[in-house]
């Protein structure tokens, strides 16, 4: 393929280094061509329904730039919009490599924004450095104890994680919902029912240098952490063997059933320090404005990412910056909302289906 | 398009960051980013030399366009919900479209932006991209941290917040907030359903429990009874502002019990204008007209009236006027007002109600007064005790005034 024709050069001059090098970026090019392709598709034929509505598309495209990452404004912008959403990401993203499917994330999310509130309650008065700490970590706890909740009745009496991780979620956002209306209520708070205010030196405040709060930096660095855990850990190659072919995993004598509810756990508590973020970051408080989507958001994240947890920042970059042209496309064109929606809807499929060709590209001359 | 996401997607990935082998991974990452931008190059084939200058010069037109010429006034509006909703943000949405046609205005519309940080980065891309110096958050929940936070950021530009949430001396200076006791208005609507119902039986479907959706369905109670002592109101609570569904599916249980008139306080009584009409009963709408949507069964409905606080707001803010920080009216004000009354309602019932509407309008007639008790027999207010529609304590409502078929625990 056309691709490879600057790399033959440098094997021309036959270094061994080189040639591992291309094979290298071969084989990563080779995991990329079908998402690479399924995006430039999903833009061609958003172009078509952009042109259908009237506009076109060029200039479209071209705002949606400006609108995501033409400005330090608007990087910004994306960058924000894609702090929770690498938190929820995880979420679906780790247990998948275990083979399952979570889709509740918002319940953590929601429970952990909740705990989060919650605990500052008690250490009212107390300093920033006790309280925050405690913050995140009783968030982490709550979605860790609800995703793992998943896992558990997995292993423990065969229920799909898939249904009793989204109705989790259902009942962890009525919990939330009745906790928060009733007795975690600020009586202060008349219209708007929420917790008490978790007070402004507790909040987490921004990164130096930008107007983007710390959850960014928590995002990355659980990503991070937890690409360093599934693909360079014993724990991560187990788990992956699980994911594999649990039958395999438990003959050579891996314990399963800690592997899936520990993970669980792992994906809950990321996703529940995605609801930390959103009340010490950003609302002060635990009220219904947690409950954004940024969980069932995050199922997205997991798939166009592969699962792979490095993978899930460059695309909760991309759709944090999706969702921020939106409101650029809606107020510069009059697009409705729902054209983002339409984006991001085609997006997904089109990249599921490209999943189908993931290793039937071949760029490398297969071994003999 | 793909040459401008990629490269960005690509260089904000962390891979050079990781511990291990930063040289060799620098170097395999700068081959993947050439290899990406050859791909994309075979891929779109010749197409992306024409894109690439087209995107350009989009751009750097867009960029002066949005500077703002001294005698013209950008104003923004942000809607939760869509503002084609038949209800809250419509509602908003009509005013906003009478600031619109003011002359030397321009209005940008931003809809269905959640109570996140989203509104906070809506409203800054007003301000850095759009050029707006006047914006009209829509949203109860919009106020605290969102207005609030930005408010302090751009003290040049005015937020004029809806809910009637301003404290002097607490809030930013820049930060105004508007209400209507359109309790007021529900009242009157509440006179036309307790002339009209056959069975004595009306239905309240309401998302939370919150004092201002109790005043509602207490002064709705208060008007039917007024001119009907047999009406009851039954209520459901679905829980939140926007569940279509449920609403569905509480207007339909309501009409299989009996009730036959429904009305609402959720974001968008479309829904439950619609059931009714189609089970062949009456309803009064809320936040908009929803006669369009039941040209038989709509009696009147309970409206704002937004056009009249953001025209004059916007005036003031033009011309460089002192404004009110605190703004709240009901019927008197012209701040709420009527749907026009439907087929179904009698010459009586218009004659009973608008009588209600000229009292709350001079002010001879006040909603909520004693002896009032509320649905489980306990004293509200004493006789003679009188609450006016300014008195805070209906602000902290919590209880249910007899005649309301429900429960608030």
């Amino acid at each position: 393929m056309t691709v490879s024709a600057p790399v033959v050069s440098d094997i021309a001059s036959g270094s061994r280094r080189l040639w591992a090098l291309r094979e290298r970026s071969l084989g990563w090019l080779e995991e990329l061509l079908p998402t690479l392709a399924a995006i430039l598709i999903s833009l061609l034929l958003f172009g078509v329904f952009v042109a259908l509505a009237g506009q076109s598309p060029l200039a479209v495209y071209a705002e949606m730039y400006r609108g995501a990452f033409g400005t330090w404004f608007s990087i910004q912008n994306s960058l924000l919009r894609a702090a929770p959403l690498m938190l929820t990401g995880l979420c679906t993203a780790l247990p998948a490599r275990l083979g399952m499917i979570i889709i509740g994330g918002e319940g953590a999310l929601v429970v952990g924004g909740l705990a989060a509130g919650a605990v500052t309650i008690p250490l009212h008065g107390a300093p920033p450095a006790v309280v925050i700490p405690a913050m995140m970590l009783a968030s982490m706890l709550a979605g860790g104890l609800w995703i793992g909740a998943a896992g558990a009745l997995k292993i423990l009496r065969g229920v799909n994680e898939t249904i009793s991780s989204l109705l989790l979620a259902y009942i962890g956002i009525a919990l939330f919902n009745h906790l928060v209306e009733g007795p975690l209520r600020d009586p202060a708070s008349l219209n708007k029912p929420s917790t008490p205010d978790i007070g402004e030196a507790n909040m987490l405040g921004n990164l130096p240098g930008m107007d983007v709060h710390w959850g960014l930096a928590f995002g990355v660095v659980m990503c991070l952490v937890c690409h360093l855990l599934m693909e360079h850990s014993v724990f991560g190659f187990a788990a992956r063997m699980v994911g594999g072919n649990p039958r395999a995993a438990r003959l050579s004598g891996l314990g399963v059933p800690r592997l899936v509810i520990l993970t669980c756990c792992i994906a809950g508590a990321a996703a529940g320090l995605a609801g930390m973020v959103e009340v010490a970051a950003i609302h002060g408080k635990a009220n219904a404005s947690l409950l954004a989507g940024y969980g069932y958001a995050g199922i997205l994240v997991a798939f166009l990412a592969n699962h792979s947890a490095l993978g899930i920042l460059p695309v909760a970059v991309l759709l944090g910056g999706i969702s921020a042209s939106g409101g650029l496309l809606q107020r510069t064109f009059g697009l409705p909302d729902a054209a983002v929606n339409v984006l991001q809807g085609i997006l997904f499929v089109v990249l599921l289906g490209s999943q189908t060709y993931r290793g039937r590209v071949k760029l490398r001359r297969s071994p003999r | 398009m793909m040459t401008h996401l990629h490269p960005v997607a690509l260089t904000t990935s962390p891979c050079p960051s990781l511990p291990s082998a930063p040289v060799r991974r620098r170097t395999t990452l700068g081959r993947l980013v050439q290899g990406t931008l050859l791909a994309v190059a075979v891929l779109s084939g010749c197409k992306q030399t024409e894109k690439a200058p087209e995107t350009t010069t989009t751009a750097a037109a867009a960029t002066p366009a949005a500077a703002k010429p001294s005698d013209s006034l950008t104003v923004g509006f942000v809607y939760v919900g869509s503002r084609a909703d038949y209800g809250y943000n419509q509602a908003h949405a009509e005013g906003a479209k009478a600031v619109a046609a003011m002359p030397g205005v321009k209005v940008r519309e931003e809809e269905n932006v959640p109570e996140t940080v989203a509104v906070q980065k809506t409203m800054e891309s007003m301000i850095n991209l759009d050029g707006a110096k006047l914006i009209f958050p829509t949203s109860f929940g919009y106020f605290d941290p969102h207005i609030l936070t930005l408010a302090a950021k751009y003290p040049d530009v005015t937020f004029l917040h809806c809910g009637g949430m301003y404290t002097e001396g607490k809030h930013p200076k820049n930060v105004g907030s508007y209400f209507g006791y359109i309790d007021e208005a529900e009242y009157v609507a509440g006179t036309a359903a307790g002339l009209t119902t056959k069975t004595n039986k009306l239905g309240f479907i309401a998302a939370k429990p919150i004092p201002q959706v109790l005043r509602n369905i207490n002064a709705y109670t208060l008007g039917a009874r007024s001119v009907n002592p047999a009406v009851t109101v039954s209520v459901i609570f679905t829980g939140d502002w926007s569940l279509p569904v449920k609403e569905a599916e509480a207007a339909n249980s309501l009409v299989d019990s009996g009730v036959d008139v429904l009305t609402s306080h959720v974001d968008s009584p479309k829904v439950i204008v619609e059931t009714a009409e189609g089970r062949k009963i009456f309803s009064t709408g809320y936040h908009a007209s929803q006669a369009a949507l039941a040209p038989k069964g709509y009696l009147t409905g309970a409206e704002w009236n937004w056009e009249k606080i953001y025209t004059a707001y916007v005036t003031k803010v033009k011309t460089g006027q002192p404004w009110d920080h605190l703004v709240r009216g009901g019927l008197k004000e012209g701040y709420v007002k009527l749907s026009p009354y439907g087929e179904a309602v009698s010459p009586d019932a218009r004659k009973k109600a608008d009588e209600a509407k000229a009292g709350l309008e001079a002010g001879t007639l006040v909603i909520f007064k004693g002896p009032l008790k509320d649905n489980a027999g306990k004293e509200i207010l004493a006789a003679g005790v009188s609450r006016g529609q300014t008195d805070i304590e209906l602000e902290k409502m919590d209880y249910l005034v007899e005649g309301v078929k429900g429960s608030l625990k």
